[in-house]
């Protein structure tokens, strides 16, 4: 019998340190994306999570620890021919057309899709009808939806997007976030730094909150949004049960019965997303 | 190869869309007809020149020795202008802008980034130093029927000058930003010309000091002294009273001479190079 292949994760960063003078902009994260992961980064400013982005895509040295792309030092050619990469702040060339845009990084990244690749990817995030339109005719929804296209040429191992919908309406965040559903389901590795908690509740498997350089919080949304009690509907009023789980919803409303009272409502309370990011990141202003 | 190629026609895209090129022509065409114009009025006035007769002067070569150093001069800085605007935001400009760091995460590395953008601007300018000297040799030649006796070396030393200063603008752009590159290749270059100019007075003085102050100048700055050099070759058959004439005139005379400069500066432009490849290599983007 075959002994089991080690698979490395798609991204991995292992006791990353990164200073930047006095500032120390992260203190020893450990963080991984495995296969077909689709992992949320959340924090409020200056928690260092474009940095660890940056580490990872090879853009910033990290200054003790390490970052890996499939199992390949971060910033490397072969770590970088498994990426797709959207920065926080980017711009493209005013002007290049936006099928001249996906064709220089066609180029850049060996792909040998051609018009087709072009052609899909644009269709991906509602371009199809600006194939020939200049960048710097474009609306900056346009341009970040363009730079999502972009970070898919070449169909990548691993996907990193820094605040991929920071410019786009509530329509433009539904076609990121079917597309980020679409890219799961191909097996594409997914790191997504997001100011934006509901977005990373829908779309993300897990999540990791940083603050001050370092994870203060991390698991899936689910784990993360943990029962806060049972609320009960009586005639005798409202009241909360504090500690009640699910599973103990049928037992609290025999009790209820039992004692004459008459039940119109049960409703399991779960701390959201929210109230998990607010506890872990403390007074911090984002 | 193909990478390299798609990366320079990138950076010379770049340059037509900021109208760099408009501005360099538009220049250039200016300067061609009014150094046609002077070189015209020159010749056609030539014999009107009496020198005393007992000083033997070759007005000919003189003036055409004169006007070409003159021409070179301009082609000069009209190089050194489009080279530093082709390069002078390659890395901090392009980075600030938020236009480099799409390009570098891609698999092509930020070595052979560095050297397309390098290989562009050298490309683009090197033609444009060839063909505006080549111009200014036409019209003397054209105008006042004499040509310097080895042509094509002062006009290949211009290049180089050049090129120099692209591998320069670009080592600045990897950690200044784009104006205050601007302002120390541009700097640079006026201290290069200051240093050659100092020599010539230092030789017409006969004072060793500010003549070796030259000579280390044009070490430190070898695209002056591959100017200097191409000046000192077109004025070479030049002999007796003409040639010291010439060597006091601000075109004149080469204080640092030969293939010493030459493989100098070749060995100056790659370590230029190779400085900027290493602190790019290191930089946060």
């Amino acid at each position: 019998m075959p002994y089991p292949r080690h698979v490395p994760p798609a991204l991995a960063v292992y006791a990353l340190e990164k200073r930047y003078g006095a500032v120390h902009a992260l203190k020893g994260v450990d963080l991984s994306v495995e296969e077909g992961e689709l992992v949320g980064l959340l924090g409020p400013n200056g928690a260092g999570k474009s940095t660890l982005v940056k580490i990872a895509v090879g853009l910033v040295r990290a200054t003790r620890g390490r970052a890996e792309v499939a199992g390949a030092r971060a910033g490397s050619r072969a770590a970088r021919a498994e990426l797709g990469y959207l920065a926080e702040l980017f711009r493209f060339p005013g002007w290049y057309t936006a099928d001249e845009v996906l064709e220089l990084h066609q180029r850049l990244a060996h792909s040998d899709g051609g018009a087709a690749e072009r052609g899909r990817l644009l269709e991906l995030v509602a371009l199809d009808d600006a194939r020939g339109r200049r960048v710097d005719g474009m609306s900056k929804g346009m341009q970040q939806r363009l730079g999502i296209a972009q970070a898919l040429v070449g169909l990548p191992r691993v996907l990193v997007l820094d605040e991929p919908t920071s410019a786009l309406d509530p329509a433009g965040r539904r076609v990121v976030r079917v597309l980020l559903e679409e890219m799961r389901d191909r097996g594409v590795s997914v790191l997504l730094n997001s100011h934006l908690l509901s977005e990373i509740e829908l779309v993300c498997d897990r999540v990791a909150i940083l603050r001050a350089g370092e994870v203060v919080a991390a698991g899936s949304p689910a784990e993360l949004s943990r029962p806060r009690g049972v609320e009960l509907e009586t005639d005798e009023g409202t009241r909360t049960i504090e500690g009640a789980m699910r599973d103990d919803v049928p037992r609290l409303v025999a009790e209820a019965v039992a004692a004459g009272r008459r039940v119109y409502g049960v409703r399991v309370l779960t701390s959201t997303l929210e109230d998990t990011y607010l506890e872990a990141v403390g007074d911090e202003v984002s | 190869m193909s990478v390299v190629l798609t990366i320079m026609g990138y950076g010379f895209r770049e340059a037509v869309r900021r109208k760099v090129f408009a501005v360099v022509i538009l220049l250039t065409a200016a300067f061609l007809v009014l150094f046609w114009l002077a070189t015209h009025y020159v010749f056609s006035r030539l014999s009107t020149i009496t020198p005393p007769a007992d000083v033997q002067v070759d007005t000919r070569t003189f003036a055409g020795a004169f006007l070409l150093g003159l021409a070179m001069f301009a082609t000069l800085f009209l190089g050194v202008v489009l080279a530093v605007f082709l390069t002078l935001g390659v890395v901090s400009g392009d980075a600030e802008r938020g236009l480099l760091q799409p390009l570098v995460v891609r698999p092509v590395g930020r070595a052979t980034l560095l050297l397309s953008r390098f290989l562009g601007a050298a490309v683009v300018c090197v033609v444009y130093v060839l063909a505006v000297y080549g111009i200014a040799l036409a019209i003397i030649d054209l105008s006042g029927s004499w040509a310097p006796p080895s042509p094509l070396v002062p006009g290949l030393e211009l290049a180089g000058g050049v090129v120099i200063v692209i591998a320069l603008s670009i080592l600045g752009s990897v950690f200044l930003s784009s104006t205050a590159n601007g302002i120390a290749v541009f700097m640079l270059f006026g201290a290069g010309l200051t240093a050659g100019l100092l020599g010539t007075i230092g030789h017409a003085l006969n004072s060793t000091t500010i003549e070796h102050a030259s000579r280390d100048a044009a070490w430190a700055l070898p695209f002056e002294a591959l100017y200097q050099d191409g000046l000192r070759l077109i004025s070479s058959n030049a002999s007796g009273l003409t040639g010291f004439l010439l060597q006091l005139g601000p075109f004149g005379g080469a204080y640092v001479h030969g293939w010493g400069i030459r493989v100098w500066s070749a060995g100056y432009l790659c370590v230029a190079l190779a400085l900027a490849l290493f602190l790019f290599q290191r930089r946060d983007l």
